[in-house]
């Protein structure tokens, strides 16, 4: 690990002006990611501006109904939080599955959209990888890859992004607000995440020197009957191989409405407007179910090794808008 | 000019202040164990992986390896040195004494501070992973073996102890019920 | 000395000796009833030190740089910039390291590791390699200073290509276990046969990971090497730093009080020697951790396996013959065998018995023993392929098991010291509820889950090794024991402790226990199953020698009364027997077929594995083997690139060992079976514990699914492929 320079931040305004625009500067939230990735001589920063203790670590209510939460909110405050379970159960369950206990009580809200992928190569500072060194190639295509993307990737890279918590907030609808030094600004979550293509090293549409203040959720009835399933190669404390992030409203056996979205599957949390627009209107029966499943995976290219990911992903979305569909008759 | 990269700080750990001088590459961890001469936080992966270096920062469990000890400052350390009172051990610590809640010991002490957490998360009526439904209508879920696993399993113990470490916990946990009934 | 009972009580966890009144005097048993460990107190407050955690004064931090091409020469070594940097001190590498000797043959009977004749020349032989030790004042400093060595390598092309496929080229090597044993026409044998199961399964390569990384510190005390470590026999560990310093065995000494597990992987290896030659160079005290990334490399692993298996039986099960045949990989620069195939020779009677364990070397780290070296990968397969043979011929895989019992060794022809296998079967199936299972493939369902039970045969060598031993009664009337053991979890400390306060006729906390430094004289390490047995069998003969020295009521003298004793006499007039610890597992799953999800509900194995000493430690370490098993089965695997040549992901989040929610409850219990030859009656419970219980979970996937896993770990994947990925 190379020496750094370190800062507390006590505000927003006091954190970007220590930050200043400086590209070997990073903000230190948990440390969950960042720090692992200092040692492995993944990122190599100079200074470390230290936004742990900004005054963003409230949940309350937004101006129209829905909520709002600061990005220093740790993972386990998101999860116990009471509006959050009732409301966007499937928010409480994607962070409940995430990680573990000590590291839910370290990471952050903000740390989490921006942890980066967990693609062994990605790791590996002997070995190539696109991402973190822009054109040295992707060895995960000829290579091991059987838990890597199978949508939406590209030539360049194939990793998947590692979160829980943002596939249930890319299927929530969540809004991220963030501020620099020149004003504030909003993205929603599923375009926050910057598609592939020629650039995996550029991962969101986050200005320069941003600082990510907090997330909001809309207010939205069909969310309180929502779901989070995750698949992994151990029972805990494991990246997912697959997950599901649902919400379904039904009335008289039709979608009325319905969230979806993957994770593991892509290099941002992939949200399923494809089977959305296929599931809408139509039967809430298994086979419609896997019908739009097949819909959104017929985009999908994978690779000799992760084709495994498609027919889990079909039966994960039956599987779990099935039990929504269930307790949605109850 | 270039940013100093040492501080002097303070920690306060298990309820006593040491002041040091840190690089400021220094995790909590190596703090602990190569300045103050407390090694009971163990190095197991220094990744955030396994749970060995388990802590409570301000009560809540923490992994010591990814927590730089500069940003420790102005936080309550506990260590398993720091979790006995007056000599007597803590119910969890005695409960895996009891059922032999380890073998080699390494993850022990990451094991203790865990548990001690999830028994207070769970008093605090966190949900977690197995439950089946987090609405906080649905109240608290029983502390069940499956639960005491699913929380308990950033702790890994590659001598395979988990059996007894279930059974320590669940036994310390109804032992803290009743003591605060 | 009258022999107490043992056997099935239950652990209440307090220490507790049982004091009797007989003939007017005390009779105190400590053995066979639950005792917690001794230094148990010391391990939950987190007083207990492990090597890297001793403090020395002066000390400085020494952080190996590993070579980044699995093949080739190193060219160049950019040290001035290096050091040039804060609080570096020195950098060793093959251009100025000390001089070591690696041509001998150590204590375990094989010359040492290669990576142990650290930087003694050019060549790269695996990814992983380790071509320089930084040292600086601070560990960040030697870490930093590390990752920016320049290291310029001329690249050869390598071949980390293992697979069934490697056969031809394939040698066989005597490791252990001799490579192969052949009895009968296999071929005729096979031909005659109603039923023939010939199926091939593959297992990983599989990497030990010990919780405590490999940790030593090495400096120079009044003339004498004095080296503080984490293995699993210091007496090992400092005759081999003795030969490669060519230095005099008594002016080196190795401590290793505390041991954060081992598995075979802790014997000497590069981080001993880059200590000791850093502490030499430097004349001040040195350590050398290894990082959990490293221990990838430097630590060893097991294995990956291609195995086939032939069985030829009569309509009625009973087997014809038997062929197991395993490839194994080394790597370039040193011989070893994983004997998977040798684990069937003690099973099951067969005219026509053939096995054999063979080797491809490739660009690879060399791989060593790990728990139940050969048994475990053996018996996934062959456990596997009895279960193909009870399926295919409609009978129970229990009855099956019965059936094909042998009298003697099956290629050996001696007799067994004892053989409870079918003992253990039947205490399993009652305590399992097996009676009445339903053996078709495929037909429970709960919700989303179908549900399935399997079972297997366990075995592991029954092992003793010399050893001796020093046993003090002091003038305060307690005893003082000294041996060369090391506890590396698996309870020996406490073991000893019991073993001598029965002989001695004392209770338990009269008597201390001394282990860990090889200054305590000559003993075998903790491997093999063999330890608390080996150094069991010495701490008696010295307490039957001390009690019958000592004149009741006589005064002790203030240096107290010694006697020493040393089992080789004794152990090299054992007879040739077929020694063996024996057990049933047995495993529910429940498996989703929509995603491949696998948990395990349950696992029971019942073993004959001698007498069990302590039943509260005993347990956990029977249990802590299933649990390898269930982890194996569906968890571990080192994925080597074979671009690179080295590991995709070599660390805990991408090598899952099984976690808590992986673990459900699981029972282990024993039946009577003590060792006829051994004093107490021991066997040894370290191995067993691991074999066949990952064929016993493969079997009940089968079961709960109908079909066949061949290859570990039964990823998702694999499920969701139907046995074809």
């Amino acid at each position: 690990m190379r020496e750094f320079g370190y800062q507390r931040a006590y505000d927003v305004s006091g954190a970007l002006a220590l930050l200043d625009g400086d590209g070997e500067a990073r903000f230190l939230g948990g440390g969950t990611n960042l720090v692992d990735l200092m040692k492995t001589g993944v990122e190599r920063p100079a200074r470390l501006v230290d936004v742990r203790e900004l005054p963003l670590n409230r949940i309350e209510p937004a101006e129209d109904g829905g909520l709002r939460i600061g990005a220093t909110v740790t993972n386990s405050d998101l999860a116990a939080h009471p509006e959050v379970r009732r409301r966007y159960p499937a928010l409480a369950q994607a962070v409940l599955a995430g990680a573990s206990g000590q590291l839910r009580n370290m990471a952050t809200v903000g740390g989490n959209l921006l942890q980066r992928t967990r693609c062994g190569y990605f790791a590996d500072v002997d070995s190539p990888c696109n991402k973190r060194d822009p054109g040295s190639g992707c060895p995960a295509i000829a290579g091991e890859h059987h838990n890597h993307a199978v949508l939406g990737a590209s030539g360049h890279c194939v990793a998947t992004h590692p979160s829980d918590m943002g596939v249930a907030l890319a299927a929530l609808d969540a809004r991220v607000s963030y501020e620099t030094a020149s004003g504030a600004g909003e993205l929603s979550l599923t375009d926050f995440y910057l598609p592939v293509g020629e650039t995996p090293h550029r991962e969101t549409a986050l200005p320069p020197g941003a600082l990510i203040t907090g997330v909001t959720l809309p207010a939205d009835g069909t969310a309180a009957n929502s779901r989070y399933r995750k698949v992994r190669e151990r029972a805990s404390y494991a990246f997912a191989i697959g997950s599901v992030a649902a919400a379904l409203d039904v009335r008289d056996g039709q979608v009325h409405d319905v969230r979806l979205a993957f994770g593991a599957v892509a290099s941002r949390p992939w949200r399923a407007r494809t089977a959305e627009r296929v599931l809408t209107g139509g039967p809430a029966d298994a086979e419609h179910f896997a019908a739009a499943a097949d819909a959104e995976l017929a985009a999908a290219r994978p690779l000799p090794h992760n084709g495994y990911k498609v027919t889990l992903m079909r039966n994960l979305v039956v599987a779990v808008l099935s039990e929504l569909a269930e307790e949605a008759a109850r | 000019m270039p940013p100093s990269t040492s501080s002097d700080l303070t920690l306060s750990v298990n309820g006593e202040k040491y002041t040091l001088t840190v690089d400021h590459r220094t995790t909590l961890l190596d703090a602990l164990r190569e300045r103050l001469d407390m090694t009971g936080t163990k190095k197991g992966c220094d990744q955030g992986q396994c749970g060995a270096c388990t802590v409570l920062l301000d009560g809540r469990r923490s992994l010591a390896c990814l927590q730089l000890a500069v940003a420790a400052e102005g936080r309550e350390v506990t260590t398993i040195e720091g979790v006995a009172e007056d000599g007597r051990l803590h119910p969890v610590q005695q409960a895996f004494l009891d059922l032999d809640g380890f073998q080699c010991g390494y993850c022990t002490p990451g094991q203790i501070c865990s548990a001690i957490a999830v028994i207070e998360e769970h008093a605090a009526c966190w949900p977690s992973a197995v439950t089946g439904d987090v609405r906080p209508e649905a109240g608290p879920p029983p502390l069940t073996p499956e639960e005491i696993r699913e929380r308990m399993s950033g702790n890994l113990c590659r001598c395979g102890a988990y059996v007894s470490i279930v059974q320590a916990v669940a036994r310390a946990a109804e032992e803290t019920k009743g003591a605060a009934a | 000395m009258t022999t107490t009972t043992q056997g099935n009580a239950t652990t209440q966890g307090n220490a507790a000796t049982t004091t009797r009144e007989s003939a007017g005097t005390a009779i105190h048993r400590s053995a066979g009833t639950a005792h917690t460990r001794v230094e148990g107190r010391d391990k939950v407050t987190g007083a207990a030190r492990y090597a890297g955690e001793i403090p020395f004064a002066d000390l400085a931090h020494g952080w190996l740089v590993l070579s980044t091409v699995a093949r080739g020469r190193v060219r160049a070594l950019e040290t001035d910039a290096v050091l040039a940097m804060p609080g570096v001190l020195t950098v060793l590498h093959h251009g100025n390291a000390p001089r070591v000797d690696t041509a001998f043959v150590g204590m375990m009977g094989v010359p040492p590791d290669p990576s142990t004749g650290l930087f003694q020349h050019d060549r790269v032989p695996h990814m992983g390699w380790p071509v320089a030790l930084v040292v600086a004042e601070t560990s960040e400093q030697a870490r930093e200073a590390a990752g920016a060595l320049v290291v310029r390598y001329d690249r050869e092309p390598h071949d980390v290509a293992f697979s069934a496929r490697r056969e031809a080229e394939a040698y066989p090597l005597d490791g252990h276990m001799p490579a192969v044993v052949e009895k009968g026409d296999l071929e005729a044998g096979l031909a005659a046969s109603a039923v023939v199961v010939d199926a091939e399964y593959t297992t990983p390569e599989e990497h030990h990971n010990p919780m405590e990384p490999h940790a030593a510190t090495a400096r120079w005390e009044g003339g004498r090497l004095e080296v503080v470590d984490s293995n699993q026999g210091t007496g090992w560990v400092a005759d081999e730093l003795a030969r490669l310093f060519s230095l005099d065995r008594a002016s080196v000494r190795v401590r290793s009080e505390h041991v954060g597990g081992g598995f075979g992987s802790k014997g000497t290896r590069a981080h001993q020697v880059a200590a000791v030659m850093a502490a030499t160079v430097l004349q001040r005290p040195v350590r050398v951790v290894l990082t959990r990334r490293q221990m990838f490399s430097l630590a060893g692993h097991r294995s990956p396996t291609a195995q086939r298996v032939r069985l030829g039986a009569d309509a009625d099960g009973r087997l014809r013959a038997l062929e197991h045949r395993s490839l194994n990989q080394t790597s370039t620069v040193h011989d070893f065998v994983e004997p998977s195939a040798a684990a069937s020779r003690s099973m099951y009677a067969a005219d026509a018995h053939h096995t054999a364990s063979r080797l491809v070397k490739l660009d690879v780290p060399t791989p060593t023993w790990m728990r139940a070296p050969g048994e475990a990968p053996g018996s996934f397969a062959l456990e596997s392929a009895l279960d193909e043979l009870a399926e295919r011929c409609g009978v129970d895989p229990i009855e099956l098991r019965v059936r094909n019992e042998p009298a003697v060794g099956p290629v050996s022809g001696l007799p067994f010291g004892s053989r409870n296998l079918i003992a253990c079967f039947r205490e399993g199936a009652r305590r399992f509820g097996w009676a009445g299972r339903d053996p078709r493939p495929g037909v429970r369902r709960e919700g989303r889950w179908l549900l399935g039970t399997g079972t297997a045969a366990a075995s592991f060598p029954t092992l003793a090794m010399p050893s001796t031993a020093a046993l003090t009664a002091e003038a305060d009337g307690t005893f003082t024991v000294r041996i060369n053991a090391a506890d590396i979890g698996t309870g020996a400390r406490t073991a000893l402790t019991l073993v001598a306060a029965d002989v001695l006729d004392v209770p338990a906390d009269r008597v201390r226990v001394h282990i860990g430094d090889s200054d305590l004289g000559a003993a075998t390490i903790a491997g093999g199953s063999a330890g608390t047995r080996s150094w069991g069998w010495a701490v008696t003969v010295a307490a039957q020698e001390l009690r019958r020295s000592l004149a009741p009521g006589a005064d002790i003298p203030p240096e107290g009364v010694t006697v020493r004793s040393d089992t080789a006499e004794a152990l090299g007039a054992l007879a040739l027997k077929e020694r063996h610890a024996f057990g049933s597992q047995f495993a529910e799953v429940a498996v989703d077929p929509a995603t491949g999800e696998i948990r395990v509900r349950r696992m029971l194995g019942i073993f004959a594995a001698g007498r069990i000493v302590n039943p509260l430690t005993a347990r956990n370490q029977l249990v802590g083997g299933m649990i390898w098993g269930i982890s194996m089965a569906l968890h571990e695997e080192a994925v080597r690139d074979r671009a690179s040549g080295g590991l995709y992901g070599a660390d805990l989040a991408g090598y899952h060992v099984a976690a808590h929610a992986d673990v459900p409850h699981i029972e282990a219990d024993w039946v009577d079976d003590p060792d006829p030859e051994d004093p107490v009656g021991i066997k040894g419970i370290g191995e067993v514990g691991i074999v066949g219980a990952a064929a016993a979970v493969a079997n009940a996937v089968w079961h709960a699914t109908g079909v066949r896993q061949r290859d570990l770990p039964i990823r998702p994947d694999r499920v969701l492929a139907g046995g074809d990925a």
